[in-house]
Formats: C-alpha cells, sequence, structure tokens
C-alpha cells in the first residue's frame, strides 16, 4: 500500500528523486496574550520521501505547525531541522526558496503569465534564462498541460483546477527537498479534486518529495498519505502512523470519531486486489469482472452491485487471473476489523 | 460696459490663437510635470507607510489637511520663498496632489488579497520584492485612478498660478479679472476658463489610454 509509492526509488530523473527528513523537536507557538498555546510542544520525525498528511479540525494549529517548518510563523520555542541543518538559523528568504509551497488560494500572481509564476523561484535563484525557461516547459509537461499553449496565458484564463496545477508545477519550480500543502485541493470541487489527487500520487510517486500535507479530510490523507497525524488542540498529535494502521487500529474515542464510518470500506480502498490470494476464475463467464490494479473496495462494489458470488480479477490484457468471494474481503481485513471500531 | 458678442470672441480668438495654444501647452506642461513629480513622492510615501498604522494615519491627515488651505492662500506663502513663475506653481500643484494619490496607493497596496502576500513570500522573495513586484502592478489600476483625481484637482489650480506669475491658461482668467469693464475682459475670462475645462476633458480621456497601457495585461478585463 503505501510502500508502494514510498519504495519506488528508481524512476524519474536523477536530479529530481528524492527529499530531505525533517525534525521538528519541542516545537511550540505561543501567541502573546493568549492563555494557551497555538502549538505546544509538537515532535515529530519524517523521513525522507515521505508523504505525511496532517489532519485535525479548523483551528487545531495544523497549520501553524506547518508554517512554522518555512518560518511564514516563527516559533516561540523549540527546533526544526531539515536533513540535520537548523532552520531557524538559516535566512528565512533563503530558506523558502528551497521549500515549495503551496496554498489553499493558490495565490498565482495575475499580472504574470504562466510562465512567469513558474520562473518565480528560479529567477530568485539567478537561474539563466535557458535554464528556467526548460525548466517551465518540463514542468508544465509534468502537470500536463501543454507549454505551447498554457506558458503564455494568464491566471484567470484557466479553470480552478488548471490553476492548482500550476501552483504545483510553481512550488516544484527549483526542485525543492521539501513541500508543505495546505489544504491545497481544498477549493475545488470533488471531481477535480479526485483527479488532482489522482495526479498528484502519480507525480509523488515519480519525483519523491518529503511532503507535509494539511487537510480536515480524512479521506484525503487516506488516498495520499503514507502517513498520517492526526491532530487535535494546540497541534497535538493524537496517532502518527500509517493510513491502514491508523484504520484497523484508532489509537483512542477522538481517533476513531475522526475516522467516522467505514473504517472497513476505507481500508478496503487502501488494498490493491492483486494483493490477496485470488481464487480460482468464476467457471461461468461473468461481467463481474475488475482490472488488476483496482483496489478491493472497487471489487465489492462491483460485487453489490452485481449482486454475483464471487468477482473475478484481469489483467490488462483482459485474461482473468482469478477471483474473489465475500470471504476474501473480510479475510483481507479480518485480522484487524476484531479490534471492533467497525 | 461693453455687450458681449460672438463676432468679438471670434475676432478675438482668431487674433489670439498662437498665443493660446501657447499657453495651454504651459498649463499643460506644468501639470505634467506636477503629477510626475507627485507620482514618485506620493507612491514612495504611499510604499513606506502602508502598512504602519501611525505614520499612515498621519500622512493620510497631512494630505488631508494640506488640501483644504485655499491655493491663494499657498501660492501667496510660497512666493516669498520660492519667487515668482514655474517654482511655486509646481511645488503648490505637487502639494494638492498628494492626497488622491497617497490615499489611493495605501488603499491599492492593502487590497492586494492576503493569500497572494504570503504565497510570495512563502516562496522567498523579499518584503521589498513582494511590494514592488507583486503588490504595486497589483495595486496599479487604483493608483492611477489616484493620479488621474489629482490630475483634474491640479488643472484647476494651475489657472490661480498665474497669480504668483505661474505658467498657464491662468493669465487669460486673471487679465480678464483685472480688466473688467474693458471690451475683452468677458473674453479673456471666457476663453481662459473654456480652455482650462477642455484641457481637463482632453488630460481625463488620455488617462483612460495609459491607465490600460500602464496595467499589466493579465489585469486587464
Amino acid at each position: 500500500m503505501s510502500e508502494s509509492r514510498t519504495a519506488g526509488t528508481t524512476t524519474g530523473p536523477a536530479d529530481s528523486r528524492g527529499g530531505a527528513a525533517i525534525e521538528l523537536r519541542d516545537v511550540t507557538k505561543a501567541y502573546p496574550g493568549q492563555p494557551r498555546a497555538a502549538v505546544e510542544n509538537f515532535s515529530m520525525q519524517i523521513r525522507p520521501g515521505e508523504l505525511v498528511m496532517f489532519v485535525g479540525p479548523s483551528g487545531c494549529g495544523k497549520t501553524t505547525t506547518m508554517k512554522m517548518v518555512n518560518r511564514i510563523i516563527e516559533p516561540t520555542s523549540g527546533s526544526i531541522t531539515i536533513d540535520g541543518r537548523d532552520v531557524l538559523s538559516l535566512d528565512p528568504d533563503e530558506l523558502r526558496r528551497h521549500i515549495g509551497y503551496v496554498i489553499q488560494q493558490i495565490g498565482l500572481f495575475p499580472h504574470m503569465t504562466i510562465a512567469e509564476n513558474i520562473a518565480v523561484v528560479p529567477n530568485l535563484l539567478k537561474w539563466s534564462k535557458a535554464r528556467t525557461d526548460a525548466r517551465v516547459e518540463e514542468l508544465l509537461h509534468t502537470v500536463q498541460l501543454d507549454p505551447g499553449q498554457f506558458a503564455g496565458r494568464y491566471p484567470r484564463q484557466l479553470s480552478g483546477g488548471q490553476q492548482q496545477r500550476i501552483g504545483v508545477a510553481r512550488a516544484l519550480a527549483a526542485d525543492p527537498p521539501v513541500m508543505l500543502m495546505d489544504e491545497p485541493f481544498g477549493a475545488t470541487d470533488p471531481i477535480t479534486r479526485e483527479k488532482l489527487q489522482a495526479e498528484f500520487l502519480r507525480l509523488q510517486s515519480e519525483i519523491g518529495k518529503t511532503i507535509i500535507f494539511v487537510t480536515h479530510d480524512f479521506d484525503e490523507a487516506v488516498r495520499l498519505g503514507d502517513r498520517i497525524a492526526v491532530l487535535s488542540e494546540r497541534s497535538q498529535i493524537e496517532q502518527f502512523d500509517t493510513p491502514a494502521a491508523i484504520l484497523s487500529a484508532p489509537a483512542n474515542d477522538y481517533v476513531a470519531s475522526f475516522i467516522g464510518r467505514g473504517a472497513a470500506l476505507k481500508r478496503l480502498a487502501l488494498v490493491p486486489v492483486t494483493a490477496v490470494t485470488l481464487g480460482p476464475p468464476s467457471s461461468v463467464p461473468t461481467t463481474a469482472t475488475v482490472p488488476h490494479d483496482a483496489t478491493l473496495r472497487d471489487a465489492l462494489d462491483l460485487l453489490v452491485v452485481l449482486g454475483g458470488e464471487r468477482v473475478d480479477v484481469a489483467d490488462s490484457t483482459g485474461r482473468v487471473l482469478g477471483s474473489l468471494t465475500h470471504q476474501d474481503f473480510s479475510a483481507a481485513i479480518g485480522q484487524a476489523a476484531s479490534h471492533g471500531t467497525v | 460696459m461693453n455687450a458681449f458678442s460672438f463676432e468679438g470672441l471670434r475676432v478675438f480668438l482668431s487674433r489670439r490663437s498662437a498665443d493660446i495654444a501657447d499657453l495651454a501647452l504651459q498649463h499643460l506642461a506644468v501639470v505634467l510635470v506636477s503629477l510626475a513629480i507627485a507620482t514618485v513622492i506620493g507612491v514612495g510615501i504611499g510604499l513606506l507607510v502602508w502598512n504602519r498604522p501611525v505614520p499612515r494615519t498621519v500622512s493620510l491627515t497631512a494630505a488631508a489637511v494640506a488640501l483644504t488651505i485655499p491655493s491663494l492662500a499657498l501660492l501667496a506663502l510660497l512666493s516669498p520663498v520660492l519667487g515668482l513663475g514655474w517654482a511655486p506653481s509646481v511645488v503648490a500643484l505637487v502639494f494638492y496632489s498628494m492626497l488622491p494619490i497617497i490615499r489611493n496607493t495605501v488603499v491599492g497596496l492593502r487590497e492586494v488579497p492576503a493569500h497572494m502576500v504570503e504565497a510570495a513570500r512563502g516562496m522567498g522573495m523579499t518584503r521589498t520584492r513582494v511590494l514592488l513586484r507583486i503588490q504595486l502592478p497589483l495595486a496599479w489600476p487604483i493608483v492611477i485612478t489616484g493620479i488621474r483625481v489629482a490630475a483634474q484637482l491640479t488643472i484647476g489650480i494651475a489657472a490661480i498660478a498665474a497669480y504668483v506669475a505661474g505658467p498657464g491658461l491662468g493669465l487669460y482668467i486673471f487679465k480678464g479679472l483685472s480688466s473688467l469693464g474693458s471690451a475683452n475682459a468677458l473674453n479673456y475670462a471666457l476663453t481662459g476658463t473654456v480652455c482650462v475645462v477642455l484641457l481637463a476633458l482632453v488630460v481625463d480621456a488620455a488617462f483612460v489610454v495609459i491607465a490600460r497601457l500602464s496595467t499589466a495585461r493579465g489585469l486587464r478585463v
């Protein structure tokens, strides 16, 4: 599951691969005149190339915590290091040029073309024009927008989804090892959001950045995250683990309430059909066939819709590899389901 | 007292057409020079104070109070120091241009959405760069509106500058005033006034074009 995303260290150009380790130690942010700290003694170690989701209700301090990493907000105390370097001792502007930053409102500059928007950080880093131009073109390809068509356009001429892609491309421009993303897909409609999420996962599998991704949408966290930090007030970590582990064994009632109903179904969505031992194919040709890259949830969905006993799994050529029955679904999550939060 | 006649005005205009054109150009010149100086100073002050509550309030209040000083009084105060002619005229016009330019600069800079400034800061732009490369271009349509208001204001006030021998069409208005009862008194005053109004209309129209051309393409509606 999550391993399939973090373990793929062979794809992508060598220069754009890999992230940096981030460590926050006892980070606190207290605003003067407020009785309680916004973030209190927050400690976390994030491995290189890991996509960590901060999930929590509005006002829990998750965004504040993230913004202390690039010092948009200065911590009151504690230390933050990126690859062992203390960010609080660096020049904040220089630091930020090496950390990708994507915000919910996107914040594309309306008076600059798409190419100029993407070139902001390369220009700050004084790249040559040729290098910048080449990078802009490469990034537009990366986010699947045709450079010939989009480079010269202005943000207002783009749809919300396209603008958000440019926002991600702009953050990636100087190939930063670390990305901070503050509800980047929060303002898009559900269909666009799902598309952007899928693209983002594909992208991350290529570039392997270390990413802190803030969201209040637990399903988004499950879908995207290598690990999820469920946060409560003052950015207290209630649980920090893989999506599967959190779904199968929530640490406490707070986490359980955050997961909401249908934890078993959410877990099925994390398991590819090929991860279970398939039974023999159905004896009769059936219309209930899912592709081999589907998840157990897709397979179960089909099974429920068609009302059959089993669902076949076919490879990309259409050859049937095997089949799944109701028991296979239960078995796949059975061990953990007995912990009884479903 | 001589009665006004169109025939008289026609003769007056035809005899003095070159003179009138010259005065109109002078008038335009003193206004444009003053506006250029006022824009540099006003936008500069705006950039310095927009985000500092006390200096902002002080400069806006000062500029507002300045506007209440009668122009004749200001010119009378300036001329002992600066003499006659262009110098006191330009200083006075710059003085009166401050309020619309500073105020619109401040408003424009403050209206740039906070998230855009945050995105810029988050990418590692320095404060100065954010101000000059992001906020000012985005605020520009509002700033230029302030300059346009200042232009209208100063075209009118420039007419008074003739009081201290300043350049421009005010000369005719004052000539008319000082020769009341003479044959051409009304012709002088009327010509001066109408030309000032026409000049104001022309400059205002020009500002529509200037505003459009000087606004970043991505912002044009």
